[in-house]
């Protein structure tokens, strides 16, 4: 799932500014699931927001809505009032959410209520984990299903660097496991150390971030549409 | 010769080799350098400049390398692929080798996080080992990367680092094979003060025939103090200061625990020079080069011989 964290209430009150009724509109898929942004969230949220105004002596009127996806168009069909009749959209969605809303409400100007993070899961109660960076070229099959890019600080490719202590890496010891440890572990076990002799080589990012925006176009799929 | 560099030279002529550690100011000030650089003319083979070492910012070695060289020292080139990509550090190699520069040492780099900039985006395009093989690529071939060809030569001895104490134990001689492999003509490993997982380690080289297919040259740090040590055996990863060393260092009045340092490490250098497979030590007096010369001297090394 996409992870992300809310902003802290500090932030979100500067970013609302004087306006006078805001909608937090939250999403029902992965930041429900990470407990950053589904209708529990919105709750709390909208819970204090209005203490924080009652407290400054401001007048705040605060909506609570929550829409199963905020990444498609259609799912927005019940809440096309809420969000025009407020003076600024708080979304609790990932920065694709906000910005389906920018692209379907040219009128708004919709506010980010998380930090998106990155894709991952929860690994223990409370505790979510990056596992996958969105390369575009996954090499999982060559890494015993552990990702070294997303999962190693360096995004190493060829085994562990010198900071890899115990099983944990340097950068923060206590929260990161070293993912070249966890590769050679499973390996040994499966038997497949020979795997990793093979240098692995110069990764090519075109298809990453650095390959400029990334667009899927699926032919097949262009032509249902036309069909319909 | 690849590179007919100092370095190259004396290693290929079997002579015991003496590489040390030139850390570049963090800022302009060349009068630094140039006294640094006084206390090492003439005392060791070649010296690693290092590239802006944990994170943080100072004189690009490339500069600092030519400052050497003017001053009549080689300099070991390090370059991280922390801070560039593939098109910075193969432009800066070209320049590097137009200024004179022969020795490269391949790193990845400390993570950004333990420098003065922990906001900054690391870069890590390519890891130490495919950098060293696009380094052995621009030399043997002539081609950089995607493989246009380059224009005018490029002879470059290429180093790289090895840790033989980082985890798992298992990828360590592995990796050091895949440096060999990727291009790596000498190796010069982390500071050494476990002997006995360092022993364990090159016979597993060894045993593998990789001193034979690359240079090893064994780091070797002086320590100042039991408080250095201490610090060193908590706070960096992949440095074990076994119990026994610190409690030597203890066991001297502080006034004299400097001293005991440079008795540790002279002892270790003897240890070391007698070991199957090692060809040299890379001896990292950190902020500490004027010693440099006293611990060589005590440890037999000097004069350092002329090839």
């Amino acid at each position: 799932m996409i992870l992300a964290e809310r902003k802290p209430l500090a932030e979100i009150i500067e970013l609302i500014g004087d306006a006078r009724k805001v909608l937090v509109l939250g999403c029902g898929t992965c930041v429900t699931v990470c407990f950053a942004g589904g209708s529990k969230e919105v709750g709390i949220l909208a819970s204090q927001l209005r203490m924080a105004a009652s407290k400054a002596g401001k007048e705040l009127e605060v909506v609570e809505e929550t829409i199963e996806r905020q990444c498609e168009d259609e799912f927005f069909e019940g809440v096309k009032e809420k969000i025009s009749d407020a003076d600024v959209v708080l979304s609790l969605a990932c920065g694709v959410g906000v910005q389906t809303i920018a692209e379907l409400f040219p009128e708004v100007v919709p506010l980010p209520g998380v930090n998106t993070t990155s894709f991952g899961r929860p690994v223990e109660p409370g505790v979510f984990v990056e596992y996958c960076a969105g390369c575009g070229d996954c090499l999982l099959a060559l890494t015993a299903g552990i990702c070294p890019i997303a999962r190693c600080s360096k995004s190493l490719l060829n085994g562990p660097c010198g900071g890899s202590e115990n099983g944990r890496c340097e950068v923060d010891p206590e929260n990161i496991p070293c993912a070249w440890h966890m590769i050679y572990e499973r390996l040994e076990k499966l038997g497949r150390l020979d795997w990793l002799d093979k240098i692995s080589e110069a990764k090519d990012w075109s298809s990453s971030a650095s390959g400029g925006v990334r667009i899927d176009i699926r032919e097949d799929l262009r032509e249902i549409k036309l069909e319909s | 010769m690849k590179s007919n560099s100092n370095l190259e030279k004396l290693l290929a002529s079997g002579k015991f080799a003496v590489t040390s550690e030139l850390g570049p100011p963090k800022g302009t000030d060349v009068a630094a350098i140039e006294k640094k650089a006084g206390y090492l003319k003439g005392k060791v083979d070649a010296v690693n400049i290092t590239d802006n070492q944990t994170a943080i910012v100072r004189m690009s070695s490339i500069a600092t390398s030519k400052i050497l060289i003017d001053l009549g020292l080689e300099p070991v080139m390090q370059m991280v692929s922390r801070d560039r990509n593939r098109l910075a550090m193969q432009s800066d190699l070209f320049g590097a080798y137009a200024l004179g520069i022969r020795n490269v040492l391949c790193l990845t780099g400390d993570h950004q996080k333990f420098g003065n900039h922990p906001q900054a985006k690391g870069v890590f395009d390519l890891d130490s080992i495919q950098m060293l093989k696009m380094v052995k690529a621009m030399r043997d071939e002539g081609k950089v990367l995607c493989g246009d060809e380059i224009s005018g030569g490029f002879e470059m001895f290429i180093g790289a680092a090895a840790n033989p104490f980082g985890d798992p134990f298992v990828a360590r001689v592995p990796r050091l094979a895949k440096k060999a492999e990727a291009g790596a003509d000498f190796i010069q490993t982390q500071c050494i003060f476990d002997m006995d997982r360092f022993s364990k380690w090159l016979a597993g080289a060894v045993d593998r025939g990789l001193d034979k297919k690359v240079h090893i040259l064994a780091g070797v740090t002086p320590l100042k103090s039991a408080g250095m040590a201490n610090y060193m055996n908590k706070n960096v990863a992949g440095i074990n200061v076994p119990e026994e060393i610190i409690e030597r260092l203890k066991g001297v009045a502080k006034e004299k625990q400097a001293d005991e340092g440079i008795k540790i490490c002279v002892e270790q250098i003897q240890q070391i020079k007698e070991m199957k497979g090692i060809s040299g030590i890379h001896l990292m007096a950190i902020e500490w080069e004027h010693r440099v010369p006293e611990i060589l001297e005590l440890a037999g090394l000097l004069p350092r011989p002329v090839v």
